[in-house]
């Protein structure tokens, strides 16, 4: 595994108030290390997106504030939706380039660095392919490549396999380690299912029902890289009942 | 394969059966009835009629279409502009689109008098062609530019796209389907709306389009070249309806569900 890269980012008693009333967020505080991979796992509606978003400068939070070591307040940040979210009338290449682009810098080495992403996720022989003509798992790929493809200090996912079937998600679960393990960059990955939180990450942060709080904090300290066996093994089911009780208890809002 | 193959072949032979059956009853019932011509001629005296006429018919022909075309483009600039602006300015919308929405209900039978007093009469008939075929433009283009994906908008936010980036790298390029569809209506309106004009036109007898023509030999009661007439403004009709048509499948075919269903 290579060192970590990446920035720092800090919460601090973030809160958000939609705009008619409903309070999604209530003083949501944490730390993510430069190069860590943190799941914000809790149900559906409990302001995880949200978080996500705000961490992307992408909504503004009500209360506290988001801080990044890099210093900059909106710096370089790769998101995945849970929708791959590319454009149907370009292609894959011209979809993964659009970062690029959208700076008025697709010069050589963007060219170089977009055909880098492509053969990352295993999509070099689609790069002329338009969206329409992929599976939805390679979608989901050209979208973790346009993500990608600046290098930025942090990736923000959101729930980006969960219209996936079962296999293909297993599967893009392997290559978004080995994908990480290659750049480690910082990496908060929301979703809703604990074996995928448990599968990926060092740490999982269980979040409690809106509005969004952090319950409780789980390190997975299992080494990487992890594979199959690890998937079948006792250790991982363990740490899958150990988060599954936690949901269920911030489910209930006990400890 | 083949039962596809087989639809296709239905699908063309069986509007030519009907065609060549209608003709032929259309035939037999002048010469049963024996109707005269200048009630309801038969299908030869129209072919006659379209084959001896054809110099005038055809510069007829020419500058109705001449018309239907400025009109036409004029539509799809200032609809596409119209939207363009709405989109980017809501003080524009709010100010300018109700009006938009009086000049497309007003019929333009009743505009077109008014036109003609104020307008000399080619710009009048361009105006009439115009204001019938810009609204569609207008309304298919600004539901398109609305209907961007939401997330798209986000990631070209993320990404500190300027607004003119969003709106040619990402608001065009998804109203593009839309836009055709609305094109696709104002190529047949645009010929209406100057058909409209000439006919409104016609009793001050300067124009000499395909419309002043059918106004002119009903006068005369030369039923024949009304319908050669009329039969050359139909076809013009289908003529722009499928250009506009393989304009549109062209632009979409690589990407868009609607063009992309044909090819399988």
């Amino acid at each position: 595994m290579t060192e970590p890269a990446g920035v720092t980012v800090r919460l601090r008693d973030v809160g958000k108030t939609f705009d008619n009333g409903t309070p999604a967020l209530d003083a949501l505080t944490f730390d993510v290390a430069a190069g860590e991979f943190v799941s914000l796992l809790g149900p559906s509606g409990c302001g995880k997106s949200t978080a996500l978003r705000i961490i992307a400068g992408l909504s503004e939070a009500s209360a506290g504030a988001v801080e990044r070591d890099d210093g900059v307040a909106q710096g370089p940040t790769g998101f995945v939706f849970q929708d791959p979210t590319l454009m149907p009338w370009a292609s894959v290449a011209a979809n993964v380039a659009l970062p690029f682009k959208l700076r008025n810098a697709y010069g050589e080495a963007a060219r170089a660095a977009v055909t880098r992403a492509l053969a990352r996720v295993g999509l070099s022989d689609f790069a002329e392919a338009y969206p329409r003509q992929l599976s939805g798992g390679m979608r989901m790929r050209a979208s973790i490549a346009r993500a990608m493809v600046t290098e930025p200090s942090l990736l923000l996912m959101d729930e980006p396999f969960a219209a996936l079937d079962e296999i293909t998600r297993f599967k893009l679960n392997h290559e978004m380690l080995t994908l990480w393990q290659e750049v480690r960059r910082t990496v908060i990955f929301v979703t809703h299912s604990v074996f995928e939180s448990v599968f990926l990450s060092q740490r999982i942060l269980v979040m409690t029902p809106r509005p969004g709080r952090v319950f409780a904090e789980i390190d997975i300290p299992a080494a990487y890289p992890r594979d199959d066996r690890f998937r079948t093994s006792a250790e991982y089911a363990g740490y899958c009942r150990q988060v599954s009780e936690a949901l269920a208890q911030a489910m209930r809002g006990t400890p | 394969m083949k039962r596809a193959g087989h639809e296709t072949w239905l699908r063309l032979v069986l509007p030519l059966a009907m065609l060549g059956l209608s003709v032929l009853a259309w035939d037999l019932a002048v010469r049963g009835f024996a109707i005269p011509p200048y009630v309801l001629p038969g299908p030869g005296v129209v072919a006659a009629a379209l084959i001896d006429d054809r110099v005038l018919l055809w510069q007829s022909l020419l500058v109705t279409l001449t018309i239907t075309f400025e009109g036409f483009m004029l539509a799809c600039i200032g609809g596409v502009a119209l939207a363009v602006a709405f989109n980017q300015w809501r003080v524009a919308e709010f100010a300018l689109y109700p009006y938009a929405v009086i000049l497309q209900v007003t019929p333009v039978v009743a505009i077109a008098p008014l036109l003609l007093i104020y307008l000399p009469q080619p710009l009048a008939v361009l105006a009439c062609a115009w204001i019938v075929a810009f609204f569609p433009v207008l309304a298919n283009t600004t539901l398109g530019l609305n209907s961007v994906d939401r997330n798209l908008v986000a990631l070209f936010q993320l990404y500190k796209a300027s607004r003119w980036q969003v709106l040619l790298r990402l608001k065009l390029p998804a109203a593009l389907p839309q836009m055709l569809a609305g094109l696709r209506i104002a190529g047949g309106l645009s010929l209406i709306g100057a058909v409209v004009a000439e006919i409104a036109a016609g009793s001050a007898g300067a124009g000499s389009g395909l419309a002043y023509r059918i106004a002119e030999s009903g006068y005369r009661l030369n039923i024949a070249r009304m319908f050669a007439a009329l039969l050359l403004l139909s076809l013009a009709g289908v003529a722009i309806f499928f250009v506009l048509s393989a304009l549109s499948h062209l632009l979409l075919r690589r990407w868009h569900e609607s063009a992309v269903q044909q090819e399988r």
